[in-house]
């Protein structure tokens, strides 16, 4: 290229991030719908607070799984350190869920620096079973130091109100969903613009081809560290807004079911665009509630046919099949609602 | 303690039969199969079935334990597992998951959530001392028969053509196809083996770990995978290795320091894959 | 972001905001809390059985009001558990909850019956302080105190000196562990090793070579109900029967789920508890056998009786409020309140709220060519050790 062309290319590009990274309307409407449902339910406030929750947790796998393609199945891991962070710290007095949440998130993120290093060699299957390790570790850490933790009993706790405001305790359980609504849209907007900026597009190229990313200048070593430590403290926030808005922990907390759990939400609603992380816990919770309301005992058989039928049909083709729906009434929309 | 040691190597052959049928779906056909611990939990049940309702001698239920999983195998192979051969790891993850939560509640609602507990036969109850050394007979049993299935299998790879045909389809399927190998049939053919030795492994290991019951897929799913990573995916030896190493260190280590417990077998892999990130005996191309 | 998450967003949402419940004043629902999926689905199996066992027996109207009985499964995470107990009482208007199937579990519900003063009725966890976590709780399954401490008593009277004890590293092991040991010392006996087994062990071989270098005159066990069968099995492995050792422990290692089918390893093992299938009364006979034939032969264990009781707590309770199915009215009727169940008879200490009950200590036996745990000795009308020594 001539040196007159870089700058128009650059040019080119900025413009094209800039509209790229434009809130569109569907998910203004996403964002207000949520919104709606816990003000207008009330009484779900709890279960929509564990969907919130569990799409933060899905949300923070996708950063590494969806956009760096890094396979995890210890995530549980950070979710449980931040869980416990919060916990330790309200049951010694400092109940302010706001600076359990930062402790909470900062906690995960440094476990998550400290590990990342673990994971830049190796194949997929390595990374797996390093993460799957480093989590069970911890889990038998923390059943070991029962001081600390509570052992097998788990800590109950009280919370102070949000912001000294906002009690989220049994009496506030829309306060509760609120909150974390709150930090969920927070952290997401930021991972939103995090995945559209030239580092979103490292990662992206790391995702396709790491080899060739590198060949191509990136320092792809450093960008993993970074995108791993950045999704810890997502997981972590989500393990303290768990702890704080139900004001328990127990070391379930750290169990592989969590981790392969957080993993299937992701795979349902979809890998790589964000929001896939909160529509597949929406509808794994969800649908997982209804099942077993149903039939207590064996409703893990109807969500294992479900999941078998989902990859045999082809998950590309399930989920197309609302938008081939909307293309044959508003062609425009259709073609234009591509993430 | 050479009791120790020897209690070691029973635990390590018994994973190794377990997991072996994992090493080579994983490893060689580099297919991540979950449900792996579901083929375990089949032949353990038919030992147990077989034994408690139909009163069949133990031994003479083991050949049923290896075929039933493996037509099994290979029936789920054809149907289902051959569609995902080329799909991504999630995919795999998810279908296998998908496959385990539906395997489970139907054992349970056929056979109820109680362990079906295999007893032995009188002759391999009980201890024997070989040179002061005090070694329980059914132990000595799973080291043998698990040291003649590995050295089978070990044989079979290297010497024989169908060994050779395997090995040169996991390197490279198309140029195998080119050279006029079925690599359909000799992936069928591996899984239905691995499937098979996972059958047998569970009859075997139903007495050792309390009996089968329906959540045995995902109680063993973790230590299964563990074996195959630490042992890394160059074919038995590696998963032999992987898991006589981890067999005899989880059993001393508990026996030493009690209090560490399941922490030793964590430890050792994290360790191990700092070190050797393929594993212990990896491939030379780093898959 | 596009609109194929619109249509799913928008389904999800009306599939949650659906199936709210009405408050109706002539029915009392009562929300059962059980692990029914995960490692410990067993006890939820048997007390889920054992609680419409109970419905079907005794009809399902009580003081004119009826019963419903909602089960739900909160696979034993601690968090699903306080959701569901919300849910229940505030979406399924429950008076009663009923069930926890581990200490966390019930934990977890305490402060959530404490603000919205309903009586929580734990039938399964066993830790001594939970009852302490909120006024509205009652217990009709058992605490690990109650059932260890007499074995102290009967292994010191029967010329049992040494001992080393293995229990399953968590709270009702630890319980055990310290109560049995506390006892024993007490007594004059010595604990030569304490030895602390993971949950998720699935070998004991290490442990019991431990036991068998340290030549005691007996092991005490406690492992979950589920681990029995294979640590018999090892301890006749390791010929630490032939050795002489004493296997004793609690009733949970020889748990009836599961003895019929542990094999002759398990003929001799002594231990207390506090229910035995084989119990001779009539209330028992009746019991198993109507359970028996519900549950496909299926044999009760103590979670079963556990619930079958709480559910009897319940309608007692009804009966004396005359219907007022209030928390503060059921717990004051709760309180105190005995009756015959099919384990002995049993009532709930009205300063602790927790069940006063007969210990018995039994031994394996073969019975009409089953195995039983046959009682032969009772310790009658046992508070829970842990919360007397505090009054």
């Amino acid at each position: 290229m001539s040196g007159a062309e870089v700058p128009a290319t650059m040019g080119r590009l900025a413009a094209h991030l800039q509209r790229r990274a434009r809130w569109r309307w569907p998910e203004i409407v996403f964002w207000l719908a949520v919104l709606a449902a816990i003000l207008a339910a009330p009484s779900r406030a709890a279960i929509i607070n564990e969907v919130l929750i569990a799409g933060l947790f899905a949300l923070s796998l996708d950063l590494i799984l969806g956009l760096t393609g890094i396979l995890s199945l210890g995530h549980a891991a950070f979710l449980g350190l931040g869980a416990y962070a919060a916990a330790i710290l309200a049951s010694k007095g400092l109940a302010d869920p706001t600076l359990g949440l930062f402790v909470g998130a900062a906690v995960a993120a440094l476990v998550g620096l400290l590990t990342a290093p673990l994971l830049l060699r190796g194949a997929d299957l390595t990374r797996l079973m390093v993460t799957l390790g480093v989590s069970l570790m911890l889990g038998e850490l923390a059943n070991r130091n029962g001081w600390l933790t509570g052992g097998t009993d788990g800590l109950n706790f009280s919370i102070a109100p949000v912001l000294g405001l906002f009690p989220i305790d049994f009496t506030g359980q829309r306060n509760a969903a609120l909150y974390s609504f709150a930090v969920l849209f927070i952290l997401f907007a930021i991972a939103r613009r995090l995945a559209q900026s030239p580092f979103g597009l490292a990662l992206a190229a790391i995702r396709e081809n790491r080899l060739r990313a590198g060949a191509l200048g990136i320092a792809t070593s450093r960008r993993i560290v970074a995108i791993y430590t950045v999704s810890a403290a997502y997981a972590g926030a989500a393990g303290a807004l768990l702890a704080q808005t139900t004001q328990i922990v127990s070391l379930d907390l750290f169990d592989f079911h969590r981790s392969a759990d957080v993993m299937l939400m992701l795979i349902i609603g979809g890998a790589g665009y964000l929001y896939g992380g909160l529509i597949g816990a929406a509808a794994f919770i969800v649908l997982r509630d209804v099942i077993s309301a149903a039939t207590p005992e064996y409703w893990e058989f109807w969500i294992g046919l479900a999941l078998v039928v989902l990859v045999l049909a082809g998950r590309e083709r399930i989920r197309e099949a609302p938008r081939r729906l909307i293309a044959l009434f508003a062609p425009r929309t259709a073609r234009r609602g591509v993430a | 303690m050479l009791t120790i040691l020897l209690d070691g190597v029973a635990y390590g052959m018994l994973l190794f039969v377990l997991a072996a049928g994992l090493s080579v779906t994983l490893g060689l056909m580099n297919f991540i199969n979950l449900a792996h611990g579901a083929f375990a939990m089949v032949g353990g049940y038919v030992t147990a079935l077989m034994m408690n309702r139909a009163g069949v001698p133990f031994l003479a239920t083991l050949p049923a334990a290896f075929l039933i999983p493996a037509i099994l195998g290979v029936a789920l192979e054809r149907t289902l597992y051959r569609r995902l051969y080329g799909a991504s790891p999630l995919d795999q993850v998810l279908f296998t998951i998908g496959l385990v939560l539906v395997a489970m509640p139907i054992a349970d609602y056929l056979l109820g959530d109680e362990a079906q507990q295999v007893n032995l036969p009188a002759w391999l109850d009980g201890r024997i001392e070989v040179h002061g050394v005090g070694i329980g007979v059914y132990r000595l049993f799973i080291i043998v028969v698990c040291g003649v299935i590995a050295a089978t299998l070990q044989t079979f790879l290297v010497k024989t053509r169908f060994g050779a045909q395997l090995r040169a389809a996991v390197d490279d399927a198309r140029v195998a196809e080119g050279l006029g190998i079925n690599v359909d049939r000799i992936f069928a053919i591996a899984f239905a083996v691995g499937s098979g030795l996972a059958g047998l492994g569970g009859a075997l290991a139903a007495d050792v770990v309390g009996g089968i019951d329906p959540s045995f897929p995902v109680k063993f799913l973790v230590t299964f995978l563990i074996v195959v990573t630490v042992g890394g995916s160059n074919g038995i030896l590696g998963a032999l290795f992987g898991a006589l190493m981890l067999g005899v260190l989880d059993v001393a280590g508990k026996y030493y320091i009690p209090s560490i417990g399941a922490f030793i077998i964590y430890g050792v892999m994290v360790v191990t894959l700092i070190v050797h990130p393929q594993g212990l005996f990896a491939r030379g191309d780093g898959r | 972001m596009n609109s194929r998450s619109l249509i799913l967003g928008a389904a999800l949402g009306a599939a949650m905001l659906s199936g709210a419940a009405f408050a109706d004043d002539n029915t009392v629902t009562i929300g059962m809390i059980l692990p029914m999926t995960g490692p410990s689905a067993s006890t939820g199996k048997q007390e889920k059985a054992a609680a419409e066992l109970y419905i079907q027996q005794h009809g399902d109207t009580v003081a004119g009001k009826k019963i419903a009985l909602i089960i739900k499964d909160d696979t034993g995470a601690a968090d699903v558990t306080k959701r569901l107990a919300e849910e229940l009482i505030g979406n399924d208007h429950a008076s009663v909850l009923m069930g926890f199937g581990l200490t966390p579990l019930a934990l977890a519900a305490a402060p959530v019956a404490t603000e919205a003063k309903v009586p929580e009725i734990v039938t399964a966890a066993g830790t001594a302080m939970i009852t302490e976590k909120s006024p509205y709780i009652a217990r009709t399954s058992f605490t690990l105190p109650q059932a260890s401490a007499p074995m102290a008593d009967w292994a010191l009277k029967n010329g049992i000196k040494k001992v080393v004890t293995i229990v399953t590293d968590y709270g009702p092991g630890v319980d055990a562990e310290k109560w049995f040991g506390d006892m024993f010392e007490k007594g004059g006996g010595t604990v030569v090793e304490k030895i602390r087994v993971p949950l998720k062990n699935p070998d004991f071989a290490p442990f019991l070579q431990r036991v068998k270098d340290d030549t005691p005159d007996a092991v005490f066990v406690f492992v979950p109900s589920g681990q029995g069968a294979v640590f018999m099995k090892e301890f006749v492995e390791r010929g630490l029967d032939k050795s002489g050792v004493k296997l004793i422990g609690t009733g949970d290692v020889t748990d009836d789920d599961l003895l019929a089918d542990m094999g002759d390893a398990a003929l001799g093992a002594v231990t207390t508890h506090h229910y035995s299938a084989a119990h001779d009364s009539p209330e028992n006979e009746a019991f198993v056998a109507a359970f028996e034939k519900a549950n496909n032969g299926m044999r009760p264990n103590f979670m079963a009786v556990g619930a079958y009781d709480g559910m009897a707590l319940v309608y007692k309770a009804l009966e004396k409020t005359k219907g007022d199915a209030s928390g503060d009215a059921l717990i004051a009727a709760m309180k105190g309140m005995s009756w015959m169940s099919p384990r002995g008879p049993v009532s709930i200490d009205p300063e602790t709220r927790d069940i006063v009950q007969n210990i018995y200590v039994r031994k394996v036996e073969k019975v009409d060519g089953a195995l039983y745990n046959v009682e032969f000795a009772t310790i009658p009308n046992v508070k829970d050790p842990f919360k007397a020594a505090k009054y």
